[in-house]
C-alpha cells in the first residue's frame, strides 16, 4: 500500500531506478518490446511476442532478455514493431518468421538485423535507432509520455515514468491552485471545441453541491481518428491521475470513464490500471494519506456518434437514449444526475499530470498565443507515414504531411487535407503553410477538432468525400432536432443526386440553404457542424460540383455514374484476363492488332459494364483506365 | 413470441442483480445481455422491465437507440468493414459492396443461413491497416475487393468441415 508521500517517494525511486537500468541495460540484460496497439494487434504482434518467449526458451537464452508488450508506437504504417533497449534499435514490419533471426543475431551475437531497419524514403539510408527517424523528429510528446515505452499494463513501469507525482504535488496545494495552475497553462479542451479546461474546472469548484463528477469522455467517434484510443492502450494512468487531480480541484469523490464499445483493448487495459492503482491505495479512501477520496468508474458506449456530444454523453450513462440536452444549465452547473460534474476529454486529462508535474510554465513555453501545448493528430489516407503523432501547436500542415508523413504515395499529388472529422473542412495546397491550432483552421474555414488528419489525393472526389460525411451525420442524428433530422437527409440526397450525374445548379443554391438552417436551428454541434463538410468542399472545390452537375463528369473517377472503363488497344495484349473476370461478361475481343502484338486487343461494352473494377485489377499490363 | 428457458431467466436476473447497486444500471445491463445472447428480443426486455422497475417503452427506446443492441439474432460470423474516413479514401466502401454482392445481404442484414451478418462499422481506429474488416473480432488488414471471395470460401469451408 503507498498510503502517504513518503511512501509514494520510495515506490517512485524504486520504479525509476528499475526502469532506468532496464532502458539503459545496466541490470546485464536486453529488453525486447513489442508494439500492443491495435494496429500491430491485427498484424499479430500478439503472436510475435509469444514466439520470441518461446524461442528464447527454446534457445537456452531466456535469462538474456525480457519480452513486453507496450503501447502504440504510433508509426501505425511500418507495424508491428520490435524495439530493442539498450541499444534503441527499431525493427519493423517484422513478421513471425523474422524472430528467429532477431534471436541468433542481435540477441545473442548483438549485430543489428539490417534487412529489418527502416529505410528513410527522402535519402534511402538505413536508421536503427527510433530517434532519428524523420517521423518522430519533429514531434514533441506530452499527451503520449510514456506510450511505447512503458508496460501499460504494470503501474510500476508507469511509476518509473514519473506518474503520480503531479497527484503528490497537487495534493500539498490548496484546490483554487491547483486550478490556477492549470489556468496559468493555457490548456484548452482536446476533444475539439477548445474551452479553457482551467475555466471548466473553475465553474464547477465555484458550485456549492455534497456531490460533483469527473467525466473522461473517451466516445471517441470521428472517422479516421485514434489518439484517445492510443494513449488509453499505452498509458492508461496518466488519463487516470488527471481524472484524480480534477476530482481534488473540483471537490468530486467520483469519476466515470465512458469509453467506446469498438475499443476493447483500451477498455481491458484501462480496467487493469484501475484495479492496480486501487490495489495500491492510489485510488479510494484517503489517498496518499490525505482526507481526499476518490474512485474511478468504468461505463461503455454503445455505438452512437453522438454520444461524444458532453451532454448526449451524461445521458448515456444515466441510462437513456443519448440525446443532447439543451445548455445552459452547462454540465458544471447541473450535469450527470443533476450534480455538478467536468467533462474532459481523454487526451486533456493526459496533459495534466504533465502540467502539475512540470508547471504550468513548461507546458505554455510550447505553441502558439491561444494554443498552449501540443497535439496529437491520427494522420492517415494518403500519406506514406500513416500513425500517431505529437506535435507543438503551430506546426505548420506541410510539416505535418511531408516531414512527419513523409508525402503522398505512388507519386501522386496531394489534393486536399480533411481535419476535424464530419464537423471539420477540407483544406487545399495553398493553406499548407499554415500553422495548425485551435483558432487558425477554424479563420481557415476547417477546424482542428479531436485531432483527426485526412490526407487526399487526385485520386478521391470532393463531391464524394461530402456525401460520405452526410451519410455519417444523417445517420448518426439523434433525431431530436428536426432542422438536423430532416435536413441532413435533405442534404445528403442532393448530393446523392449530384454523385449520380442528375444534379442541378439549382441544388447547390439549395444546399447552401439548407447548409445555413441546419446550422442555425439545431441544438448540439453535430447539427451545428454537420454541413461543414459540405461547405469548405464547397469553396475549395466548386469547379469539381459543376464538373458533374454541367458536364457529368467526375474528374476524379471515383463516381460510378460518371465514369468508364476504358481498354487502350495499343496497349492491350489480348490475353483475355479482362474478360475472363468480368463478372458482367460485357468485354469482348476486337478484330484490332496493334502493331507489336501478337493477339486481337479487347473491348468493354460500356453499356453493360456495372464498374466493378475487376477487369482493371487483373490487367497486368496496365492497358486499362477509368476516364 | 418464444417463451424464455428457465436458464435464460435465470441467467438475465443474474444480469440485472449484477448492477442493483448502481444508480442507473440500464445500459450495462443490456450491454451485458448483447453480448451473452447476440440480441435483446422484446421478451427479454419485459423481464428486465420487471426487474429494474423501468418501463419497458424506456427499454425498447434505448435498444433502438444504440446501434451495438440488435432486436434480432446475429449471424454466426459477424463481418464488419469499417468505414471510417481513412478506409473510405482508401477504397472500403468497394470492399464492402463485394461482400454485398457475394453474400447477397445488404449491410445491417444477415444471410439467409444464418451465417454471416454483414455490418458497416464506423472508425476502428486501426487506420494504419486500412481498409479493414473484421471477422468475429479477427482483424483482416488492407483488404481488396479481389480479397473478398477467398475470406468468404474460407468460413463456408471451414462450415462445411465442422457440420
Amino acid at each position: 500500500m503507498i498510503n502517504s508521500i513518503d511512501k509514494l517517494n520510495e515506490n517512485i525511486a524504486a520504479c525509476t531506478k528499475c526502469l532506468d537500468d532496464k532502458l539503459a541495460g545496466n541490470d546485464g540484460k536486453r529488453h525486447i518490446v513489442l508494439c500492443g496497439g491495435t494496429g500491430c494487434l491485427s498484424s499479430n504482434s500478439k503472436e510475435i511476442t509469444e514466439k520470441f518467449i518461446e524461442l528464447l526458451e527454446a534457445k537456452g537464452v531466456a535469462d538474456k532478455a525480457t519480452v513486453n508488450q507496450v503501447g502504440c508506437f504510433g508509426f501505425c504504417s511500418q507495424g508491428p514493431f520490435v524495439k530493442i533497449y539498450p541499444e534503441d534499435t527499431l525493427y519493423r514490419l517484422v513478421q513471425i518468421d523474422d524472430v528467429e533471426e532477431i534471436i541468433d543475431k542481435d540477441i545473442i551475437n548483438g549485430e543489428v538485423v539490417e534487412r529489418l531497419l527502416y529505410v528513410e524514403p527522402s535519402t534511402g539510408e538505413k536508421v536503427s535507432k527510433q530517434e532519428d527517424i524523420n517521423f518522430y523528429k519533429k514531434q514533441h510528446r506530452v499527451a503520449l509520455h510514456g506510450c511505447g515505452v512503458i508496460n501499460p499494463e504494470d503501474i510500476n513501469e508507469a511509476l518509473g515514468m514519473g506518474a503520480f507525482q503531479g497527484l503528490k504535488r497537487a495534493l500539498g496545494m490548496d484546490r483554487q491552485a491547483v486550478i490556477d495552475e492549470v489556468l496559468a497553462s493555457g490548456i484548452r479542451g482536446r476533444g475539439g471545441a477548445g474551452f479553457p479546461s482551467g475555466r471548466k474546472w473553475q465553474f464547477a469548484y465555484n458550485v456549492e453541491s455534497d456531490e460533483k463528477y469527473v467525466v473522461c469522455n473517451g466516445d471517441e467517434g470521428d472517422p479516421g481518428a485514434f489518439m484517445d484510443r492510443s494513449i488509453l492502450e499505452g498509458n492508461p494512468l496518466a488519463v487516470i491521475e488527471g481524472m484524480v487531480i480534477a476530482g481534488y480541484a473540483i471537490g468530486a469523490q467520483n469519476g466515470y470513464f465512458y469509453v467506446r464499445a469498438e475499443y476493447p483493448i483500451a477498455v481491458n487495459r484501462l480496467k487493469i490500471a484501475i484495479k492496480q492503482a486501487e490495489e495500491l491505495g492510489l485510488l479510494g479512501d484517503n489517498i496518499l494519506g490525505t482526507d481526499f477520496s476518490f474512485r474511478c468508474h468504468l461505463r461503455l458506449g454503445a455505438g452512437a456518434f453522438v454520444c461524444g456530444e458532453e451532454t448526449a454523453l451524461l445521458n448515456s450513462i444515466e441510462g437513456k437514449r443519448g440525446m443532447p440536452r439543451p445548455r445552459p444549465p452547462f454540465p458544471a452547473v447541473k450535469g450527470l444526475w443533476g450534480k455538478p460534474t467536468i467533462i474532459n476529454n481523454v487526451e486533456t486529462l493526459a496533459c495534466i499530470p504533465y502540467i502539475l508535474r512540470e508547471g504550468a510554465e513548461k507546458f505554455a513555453s510550447v505553441g502558439t498565443e491561444k494554443s498552449k501545448g501540443t497535439k496529437v493528430f491520427a494522420l492517415g489516407g494518403k500519406v506514406n507515414n500513416v500513425g500517431l503523432v505529437e506535435v507543438p501547436m503551430g506546426t505548420t500542415l506541410r510539416e505535418l504531411i511531408y516531414d512527419i508523413g513523409g508525402g503522398i504515395p505512388n507519386g501522386k499529388k496531394f489534393k486536399a487535407i480533411q481535419t476535424g472529422g464530419p464537423s471539420g473542412g477540407c483544406l487545399t495546397e495553398e493553406f499548407l503553410d499554415e500553422p495548425i491550432d485551435f483558432d487558425n483552421l477554424v479563420a481557415k474555414g476547417s477546424m482542428m477538432g479531436s485531432g483527426g488528419a485526412i490526407v487526399m489525393d487526385e485520386d478521391n472526389c470532393m463531391v464524394d468525400v461530402a456525401k460520405f460525411y452526410m451519410e455519417f451525420i444523417c445517420d448518426e442524428s439523434c433525431g431530436k432536432c428536426s432542422p438536423c433530422r430532416i435536413g441532413t437527409k435533405r442534404m445528403l440526397e442532393i448530393l446523392t443526386k449530384i454523385t449520380e450525374g442528375t444534379g442541378t445548379m439549382e441544388d447547390l443554391d439549395a444546399l447552401d440553404e439548407l447548409a445555413k438552417t441546419v446550422k442555425a436551428n439545431s441544438l448540439c454541434a453535430l447539427g451545428q457542424t454537420a454541413a461543414n463538410p459540405i461547405n469548405s468542399t464547397l469553396a475549395h472545390f466548386r469547379d469539381e460540383y459543376i464538373a458533374h452537375i454541367v458536364d457529368k463528369k467526375c474528374p476524379a473517377h471515383v463516381c460510378k455514374n460518371l465514369m468508364e472503363y476504358h481498354i487502350d488497344p495499343e496497349k492491350c495484349i489480348g490475353c483475355g484476363l479482362c474478360a475472363k473476370n468480368c463478372p458482367a461478361s460485357c468485354i469482348t475481343r476486337t478484330d484490332y492488332i496493334a502493331p507489336g502484338h501478337k493477339l486481337a486487343s479487347f473491348e468493354i461494352n460500356a453499356a453493360e459494364c456495372v464498374k466493378c473494377g475487376s477487369c482493371m485489377s487483373a490487367c497486368r499490363v496496365h492497358a486499362i483506365s477509368k476516364q | 413470441m418464444n417463451r424464455l428457458s428457465d436458464a435464460a431467466v435465470a441467467k438475465i436476473e443474474g444480469i440485472c442483480e449484477r448492477y442493483k447497486d448502481e444508480k442507473t444500471p440500464l445500459m450495462m445491463i443490456l450491454s451485458d445481455i448483447q453480448n451473452e445472447y447476440g440480441y435483446i428480443p422484446l421478451e427479454v426486455q419485459e423481464l428486465v422491465s420487471k426487474k429494474t422497475g423501468i418501463s419497458v417503452a424506456e427499454i425498447y427506446g434505448v435498444v433502438t437507440f444504440y446501434s451495438f443492441f440488435s432486436l434480432t439474432p446475429k449471424g454466426k460470423y459477424v463481418i464488419g468493414c469499417c468505414l471510417g474516413t481513412a478506409c473510405y479514401v482508401k477504397g472500403a466502401q468497394q470492399v464492402i459492396d463485394k461482400f454485398s454482392e457475394i453474400l447477397e445481404i445488404k449491410p445491417g442484414e444477415t444471410s439467409k443461413d444464418g451465417l454471416f451478418t454483414l455490418d458497416a462499422l464506423r472508425c476502428i481506429g486501426a487506420c494504419g491497416i486500412a481498409p479493414a474488416v473484421t471477422i468475429n473480432g479477427k482483424v483482416y488488414p488492407k483488404m481488396t475487393p479481389s480479397q473478398v471471395a477467398e475470406v468468404v470460401k474460407n468460413y463456408k469451408e471451414k462450415e462445411a468441415a465442422t457440420a
